[in-house]
């Protein structure tokens, strides 16, 4: 067996002193595959080393939650006896290297994160990041990573609902692709992954083990480099056909109770889903590789241990099960091998060929991983711009053109076509919206759902972006008329090891945890992904968030578009007219400076809850929330989804840059029939919510006095253009 | 009134395609698992959308061969009203129930939004609900839905009134523009000569409701039902 | 014995495929490339069956499953 150095050590990524405890903990020297099998266990990936001090910090209950972090995904309860079980990953480095796969298996992952727990996924979101527009490997990320999305959910049948996109030159080396899948489960029917009952057969089902992948979750841990292309032969390949036979051998068998406990083999494979199911049980697991069902021939224990092959499952049955099994997963035509079973010597025995292979206690590996408090430097908020110090647009007309088919607004058509949005037909509101919103199949009941993250805000202010992103998820389910309910985190760093980013990290967390505090809105599910860097250059902070809410009735909810002529427009919230790090510095000054946009928690939950009740209670004929781009992109957006333009009389005391173009938060433009204005006005005041008449829906033009007239064609072409002619070849 | 829909390992839009016949007959059809051989008594099958065997090989050529469509195939022969939809439609050119095949989509993505589509020629049974020329709104969801079928084949389905449906405008304008997947003369939907198969890329069973964003579909499953009751 | 069977769309097919494979060929500057048709090759190890039947059950093979003649051609290579 290969003799284990040094350099077989470092490659493995594990550090001297890591290397010290394995000896420690061992009181021998590993062989290879206990080696591979530390290094794995002990990746960035799976212990969250680097990490878990501080997500440990977030709040992650609530009356409503069922399980928080730590299991396959989070689960909230929805009432009549259901649950969503949701969960959102990243799946960035695979992406960078083979986009198609990388995003394809990314989707496939998170996926099964939530059946295994017992829910029928019902919705698809995406979080996508990629390089500057002009970059030239752009196009073809762009391209791999949304037919990639499309291509696994599309082919399982769950709609891919929404999601974000960004562009900046921060991602130029490092794209994230973070994917989210929503289930519904039923609360007496939920599966965890904890092994129990000594003697209870280890079983594995689902395709077969071959070499692909392997080292994913060591390579998900480093940086790149400009030898990262030589990474290819371990991208994983992804078969959508055979996990939709998974879900539904898996659904299939949850309705007996034959299932002690279920875990998916994601990153690290066999071996992080065995040592997690044998930690959270507190037993120990015999393994005979041999039963494992192979795809090629010859493999190795250290291969079968960190394959990551996918579309695979581990689960312990109930003694005697195992004929039930079988039976339903050969109907779906799946590998089904009970390979091991549960011990309790509280170890990890693997054994092929009659031999023992590996050895190793299973609570020191999978408890005492490392864990750092690593150095950390706090970012100083920037001194605010204030709308004084930007100068007066010449022609508001080409200045709101610019920014409807700037980068960070353009419309997303062009990708949210390739994702089957409909299929399960319950998706009643559909992308493009403020949040997706997906009936409960058979019930008056609907799950908003909505991404959010604005990293050029993280990046200027950590703790500010951190609680504008969570704040922002909120702000667009109530537009829908949704109450929020909890969030899942996917957080997208840089090297760790570097203070600067080990402090916007630390940041980030510190204003996701105010806001989820403030606004009752635990975190129930998240992941990690740090060392976003290429040769030194890290990503913006990206603390992607998706948030679900509930729609008890779902004729209640609200869309953006204007619905009618002649109806009155509002803006709840106030304005302070501060520019840092707006779109409009940005794309018409061309600077990216500056205090992002102040987050007040009390305010953003007053105003949000005025506008939910007035949702509910059917006053709003309309409701968008103001974020990127400010007021008047907001209305833009309103006018270009109900084909209806405006005439605006906004009365402010800022200058018109700032109060059209300020990313001010808390803010919604809402519509409403004259007669129901007026009553909204007075109840505004009572509940001391700012509210303000600021124009007139009707014809399809947008005027604003003497500055502003354009017609809602003009605007629809510039927004609707810039991402096809982005994607379109040249010559093709 | 019976109906039953054909589930395939892979089928994806069975219990949309299930909702949308229940919501028009009052009752379930009867889900028809594709390792079956019998085929219970029925007043039309249905041939759902999806990604029947993961498309492998190409899309529906597996589900062409398998035991339930033998069946499928002898009922079609005696004049039982076929509806096949996307997925569905690929199953039925590969069995050769309908002519004609269905390839990548021009520009090679797959293509998800809501589409006009003009009714080229009426049917009672399936469209008597539309006249012939006016538009109706169904959604597309696929990425092999570029009909083609050569010269002789398309005079013919042109000259005998076989077409059903054409990708075109919501004025009914059919066009290079409008044709959104490539297909030859903007081909949709088509009928089998007996006039007892209809085959279309386009999902009818999406649009049925006000909160799913239109009614076509329901309008166009209210009348499919009431002609075969 | 192994069978290999070769599988191209038929000419007058619009094949969008190869016709991307084209214009990403011209892009990188091979310029002399003219036409390119993409296909699939589909190998078969044939276990039992004798060296006289093959021809005519890797043929079967081909029009009931493996081409669709509407819109593919194939051609059977038969391997020792």
């Amino acid at each position: 067996m290969t003799e284990i150095t040094k350099e077989i050590v470092s490659e493995h990524g594990l550090s001297e002193s890591e290397y010290e405890e394995v000896l420690k903990i061992l009181g021998r020297v590993p062989n290879i595959n206990e080696l591979g099998i530390f290094s794995v266990m002990w990746s960035e990936h799976c212990s969250y080393k680097s990490s878990k001090k501080w997500l440990k910090t977030l709040p992650t209950e609530a009356p409503w939650v069922i399980c928080g972090p730590g299991e396959n995904a989070g689960v909230v309860d929805i009432g009549d006896g259901q649950a969503a079980i949701f969960k959102m990953e990243s799946h960035n480095h695979p992406s960078y290297i083979e986009p198609y796969q990388g995003a394809a298996t990314g989707v496939g992952g998170i996926m099964r994160d939530v059946f295994t727990m017992g829910a029928r996924p019902i919705a698809n979101m995406n979080a996508l990041r990629f390089g500057r527009p002009d970059h030239p490997k752009t196009r073809h990320l762009v391209s791999g990573v949304v037919s990639g999305v499309g291509g696994y959910g599309n082919c399982m049948g769950i709609p891919t609902v929404g999601g974000e996109t960004n562009f900046h030159a921060s991602y130029d080396g490092n794209i994230l692709v973070n994917a989210m899948t929503v289930g519904l489960a039923d609360t007496d029917n939920i599966f965890y992954s904890a092994a129990a009952g000594i003697g209870n057969p280890v079983v594995y089902v689902g395709s077969k083990t071959g070499r692909d992948g392997i080292h994913g979750a060591t390579m998900a841990s480093a940086e790149f480099d400009d030898d990262s292309e030589e990474k290819r032969p371990t991208v994983q390949v992804g078969d959508p056909f055979t996990e939709k036979l998974l879900l539904e051998a898996c659904l299939e068998l949850m309705a007996t109770d034959a299932i002690v406990a279920i875990q998916d083999m994601g990153a690290a494979g066999l071996t992080s889903s065995s040592f997690e199911m044998a930690d959270k049980g507190g037993v120990g697991i015999q393994l005979d590789l041999d039963n494992v069902p192979m795809r090629e021939e010859a493999m190795t224990p250290y291969e079968i241990m960190l394959s990551e092959s996918q579309e695979r499952m581990l689960m312990i049955l109930k003694p005697g099960r195992e004929g039930e099994a079988k039976t339903i997963f050969e109907k779906w035509e799946l590998d089904f091998a009970v390979i091991g079973k549960v011990t309790d010597t509280g170890r990890m025995v693997l054994t092929m060929g009659g031999e023992i292979v590996a050895d190793l206690p299973v609570a020191p590996l999978a408890d005492s991983a490392p864990e750092y408090d690593r150095p950390w430097v706090k970012t100083e908020c920037p001194d605010p711009i204030k709308a004084s110090d930007v100068s007066a647009p010449a022609d508001l007309k080409k200045t709101l053109l610019k920014i409807m088919g700037s980068s960070d607004i353009a419309s997303r058509k062009w990708i949210w076509e390739q994702y089957d949005h409909m299929v399960m037909g319950d998706t009643i509101q559909r992308p493009g919206g403020d949040a997706a919103v997906v009936r409960i199949h058979g019930t008056d009941k609907a799950l908003a759902i909505t991404t959010d993250c604005t990293p050029r805000y993280c990046y200027a202010h950590p703790e500010t972006g951190g609680a504008q992103a969570v704040a922002e998820t909120w702000r667009n389910l109530t537009a829908t008329g949704a109450l929020p309910l909890a969030i899942t985190d996917c957080m997208n760093f840089g090297n760790p090891e570097r203070p600067e980013i080990m402090g916007q990290f630390v940041g980030c967390i510190e204003g996701m945890r105010d806001a989820c505090i403030a606004l009752d809105y635990p975190v129930v599910s998240g992941n990690v992904s740090l060392y976003n860097e290429t040769n030194g250059t890290g990503i913006f902070p990206t603390p992607a968030i998706g948030g679900i809410g509930l729609l008890k009735q779902s004729d209640h909810m609200a869309t953006l578009a204007f619905k009618n002529s002649g109806e009155v427009i509002l803006v709840v919230g106030e304005a302070s007219g501060d520019m840092g790090q707006s779109i409009y510095l940005k794309e018409i000054e061309g600077r990216e400076e500056g205090a992002p946009p102040s987050v007040d928690l009390a305010i953003e939950r007053k105003n949000g809850d005025f506008v939910r009740d007035a949702i509910h209670a059917g006053e709003l004929t309309a409701c968008h929330d103001i974020s990127d781009g400010g007021l008047l992109v907001a209305i833009s957006e309103m006018a270009l989804a109900g084909n209806c333009g405006a005439d605006l009389d906004l009365v402010s005391d800022l200058p018109l840059h700032a109060a059209c173009f300020s990313e001010d938060q808390a803010r919604y433009i809402v519509t409403a029939t004259s007669e129901t204005a007026e009553k909204l006005l007075e109840k505004a005041k009572l509940a001391n919510v700012p509210l303000q008449l600021i124009g007139t829906t009707g014809h399809n033009e947008l005027n604003f006095g003497t500055e502003l007239s354009i017609s809602i064609e003009d605007i629809r072409e510039v927004y609707s253009n810039w991402l096809p002619d982005l994607m379109t070849v040249p010559g093709n | 009134m019976k109906a039953a829909v054909i589930v395939f390992p892979g089928s994806n839009c069975d219990r949309d395609m299930k909702v949308a016949i229940e919501q028009s007959m009052g009752h379930s059809p009867a889900m028809v698992w594709h390792a079956d051989t019998d085929l219970p008594e029925t007043d039309l099958i249905a041939i759902p959308g999806g990604f029947s065997y993961g498309d492998y090989l190409r899309c529906g050529a597996i589900a062409g061969n398998s035991p339930i469509m033998r069946e499928v195939v002898k009922k079609a022969k005696v004049g039982t009203p076929i509806l096949a939809v996307c997925n569905g439609f690929q199953v039925a050119t590969e069995t050769g129930m309908l002519p004609g095949a269905l390839l990548r989509n021009a520009n090679q993505k797959f293509i998800c939004k809501d589409v006009d589509l003009k009714v080229a020629a009426n049917n009672e049974r399936f469209v008597g609900a539309f006249e012939t020329g006016q538009t109706v709104r169904f959604p597309v969801a696929h990425h092999d839905g570029n009909f083609f079928t050569d010269d002789e084949t398309l005079a013919r389905l042109e000259g005998e009134g076989l077409i059903a449906f054409k990708y075109s405008d919501e004025d009914g304008n059919v066009t290079d523009t409008t044709n959104i997947n490539g297909s030859r003369n903007n081909i949709a939907g088509i009928y089998n000569e007996a006039g007892n198969i209809l085959g279309l890329m386009p999902h009818p069973e999406r649009l049925i409701s006000d909160q799913l964003g239109g009614t076509d579909g329901k309008t166009f499953f209210d009348n499919l039902i009431n002609s075969l009751s | 014995m192994k069978a290999r069977v070769t599988i191209s769309l038929k000419n007058g097919v619009l094949d969008p495929q190869g016709k991307a494979i084209e214009h990403a060929l011209h892009g990188l500057g091979f310029e002399g490339v003219n036409e390119v048709r993409q296909g699939k090759i589909i190998e078969l190890d044939l276990g039992d069956i004798s060296t006289d039947a093959a021809p005519a059950e890797v043929e079967k093979m081909c029009t009931q499953l493996l081409a669709n003649t509407v819109i593919e051609n194939y051609t059977v290579e038969l391997l020792d």
